[in-house]
């Protein structure tokens, strides 16, 4: 498979007043064609800023200390702001989290879905007004036509998320960047949006970087998944080997803590103790060791590299050194683990 | 829009009204008398005047008469300046003053708009610190100080404009000048706050995610967004610099109605008190309504008639 992205040791500071945030610290992945890719993880982890240091969209306290990110590899952080602006909205494009608040509220909504078309093609302003029109009944908004010099206050959530949609997708991008699409919206509405998604990837033939929070989005959408916490990733791989057979004890918290089919409807839900490190003074080792029940004395010292779990499967996590001592997950990752052995793997 | 309008001027009426009595009363309750030679006239002397004016009936009948006369049009004689009436007294000098408040409003508005978004795109650096700077200043220093800080320099040192001439265009430069002061600083305040605000916004993310050029997003999206509250402070900057300019044109020596105003109060000039102040709560009233017809035009959630329906 192409890679078409590919990001490389990437470390973004943030100067605050207290000191310098190191806010991600060393994060590696690939974006093939075509497929979708989601990174999880609580809030702060650094999912969103990942992504927007991808478009360099981050604050101006921001600054990538380190890293690559290739696209079709060439190194995006080498270029000019200038030469960035021809590939935002174009090439690589940006859902947003909140709808309610990432529309223009001054601006007829016919004139923002045809802006990226104006900015990036020499095509007249009829012709992108009609393209806009054709995008906005892509993305389900009834009687466009009608609608195009509406605003947005003049639209519900549900479909200003689509009008967002639609202002991401209308120049086919190759890459779809959607940063929370569905955190703000109620939840029949943000199965219409992810129905929605999935149906533009196959007309359109774009990859996705899906940041999200809730798990059960993320298996209604990725094709592979990545796990951040605190910066960093720690464990990436298909679905199923992230839902069925995890292997970093985070993962497994995050897994534990959220209700399924089999859930006792009157048992409280799991949490995972304790609040992620400070990162204006990361912690030496692995960031999770402090509310990590299987944290070992290494944990505190030095940080887990990535070890490989199957083929496409990976974790950082000591517990997969081959001197680790054994361990038994919490019973909810067993019962996951048996299902994995139904769909044909080999859960460790 | 028409019945919306049409409903405001109705109000207009109606405050006019209430306005032109609470004057009134406020007016008798001053002290002294419109006649400053009094101590030389006899007794019947003044009962003959005061009965001229109609000021022998009780306050009550006077004011009638007065609303009756307002009804029709007549804001009635002055006793001060050489008994004219005071609405051919307003015409007369009503253009300097509506000229150098117009210009200095319409300079105040612009600059500071300019301002206030340069130093919302450049927040926190030199520009930012050097714009603040300067609308403190427009804020806090008064306008006669200004006025004759102006003089001082451009018209008797330098003597690029006269000193206090009313004629041409070139005479209107200082006291405009020193009447743009203080809507400069204001909107240039107003305008760099809600910009900051505007510019952090996530609609402004999304522009540029879009590959719009930065002088694209501030121009397409920014400054409409920012101008909103901008148009709020329009018409209680309009009475700052209405009520700044009396002193102004007294310095300058420009025949303005501001100069009459004060003139009129000190000498108990009650047609002219009632007069002049109708005549700025009518401006008043009509600038507000400019304003907001104007909010309908910017910012389309407040547009009035259909454009507001979901």
């Amino acid at each position: 498979m192409d890679k078409i992205l590919e990001v490389k040791d990437l470390h973004v500071d943030f100067d605050t007043y207290n000191g310098t945030v190191h806010a991600i610290r060393g994060v590696n992945f690939h974006l093939n064609a075509g497929e979708t890719l989601a990174i999880v993880g609580e809030s702060g982890s650094g999912k969103s800023i990942t992504v927007r240091s991808v478009l360099q969209l981050l604050a101006s306290n921001a600054t990538i200390s380190k890293g690559e990110v290739l696209y079709h590899g060439d190194d995006l952080l080498q270029k000019s702001d200038k030469e960035m602006d021809k590939l935002r909205g174009n090439k690589i494009s940006m859902i947003f989290q909140d709808p309610m608040t990432s529309l223009d509220p001054t601006m007829t909504i016919g004139k923002q879905v045809a802006e990226p078309l104006l900015i990036h093609n020499n095509i007249s302003q009829k012709d992108a007004l009609k393209r806009a029109e054709e995008v906005l009944r892509l993305v389900g908004i009834p009687n466009p036509a009608a609608r195009m010099k509406d605003y947005p206050h003049q639209f519900s959530g549900g479909q200003r998320q689509r009008i967002v949609i639609a202002i991401a997708i209308v120049d086919y991008p190759e890459i779809l960047i959607a940063d929370e699409p569905t955190t703000a919206l109620d939840v029949t509405v943000q199965a219409q949006i992810i129905d929605l998604l999935k149906e533009l990837q196959q007309k359109i033939g774009t990859s996705i970087i899906f940041i999200t929070h809730d798990l059960g989005v993320v298996a209604g959408i990725a094709d592979r998944v990545a796990v951040m916490y605190a910066g960093r990733f720690v464990e990436y791989g298909s679905v199923d080997d992230i839902f069925y057979n995890p292997q970093h004890p985070y993962t497994w918290g995050l897994l534990d803590s959220m209700p399924t089919l089999d859930t006792n409807e009157d048992a409280r839900l799991n949490s995972i103790p304790g609040t992620p490190p400070n990162l204006l003074d990361p912690p030496k080792g692995d960031a999770f060791a402090p509310r990590n029940a299987y944290a070992m004395q290494i944990d505190e010292e030095q940080q887990p590299p990535f070890f490989k779990v199957s083929k496409n499967h990976f974790a950082a996590t000591w517990l997969l050194h081959p001197d680790a001592p054994k361990v038994t997950p919490p019973a909810a990752i067993l019962n996951r683990y048996k299902k994995f052995e139904k769909l044909g793997g080999n859960a460790k | 829009m028409a019945k919306y309008i049409l409903k405001r001027i109705l109000y207009l009426f109606l405050t006019l009204f209430i306005i032109a009595s609470i004057t009134f009363f406020l007016m008798k309750l001053l002290p002294g008398t419109p006649f400053s030679n009094q101590n030389r006239m006899s007794a019947d002397q003044l009962k003959i005047v005061k009965a001229q004016y109609g000021l022998d009936q009780s306050v009550g009948v006077q004011y009638v008469r007065y609303m009756v006369g307002l009804l029709h049009g007549n804001l009635g004689t002055s006793f001060q300046f050489n008994n004219e009436p005071v609405t051919a007294l307003i015409g007369q000098r009503l253009a300097p003053s509506m000229q150098i408040g117009a210009q200095a409003m319409i300079l105040g508005t612009v600059l500071g708009i300019l301002l206030g978004a340069v130093a919302a795109i450049r927040k926190n650096t030199w520009v930012d610190t050097l714009a603040t700077f300067i609308s403190i200043l427009g804020l806090s220093i008064p306008s006669f100080v200004l006025a004759v800080l102006l003089q001082f320099y451009l018209a008797y040192k330098w003597k690029i404009y006269p000193v206090a001439l009313w004629d041409n265009f070139q005479s209107s430069v200082l006291p405009t000048l020193a009447l743009t002061a203080l809507p400069l600083g204001t909107v240039a305040r107003f305008m760099r706050t809600e910009m900051v605000d505007v510019m952090s916004s996530d609609y402004i993310e999304l522009a540029k995610s879009k590959g719009n050029p930065n002088w694209r997003v501030v121009a397409k999206h920014a400054l409409r967004n920012s101008l909103i509250p901008v148009v709020t402070i329009i018409g209680p900057m309009a009475v700052s610099v209405m009520t700044g300019s009396m002193v102004v044109e007294n310095i300058f020596s420009i025949p303005g109605i501001g100069e009459q105003f004060v003139k009129s109060i000190t000498t108990n000039d009650y047609p002219t008190i009632m007069g002049l102040t109708i005549f700025y709560s009518f401006l008043l009233i009509i600038v507000y309504l400019i304003v907001d017809i104007l909010y309908g035009l910017i910012d389309p959630r407040i547009r009035l008639g259909n454009g507001g329906k979901e």
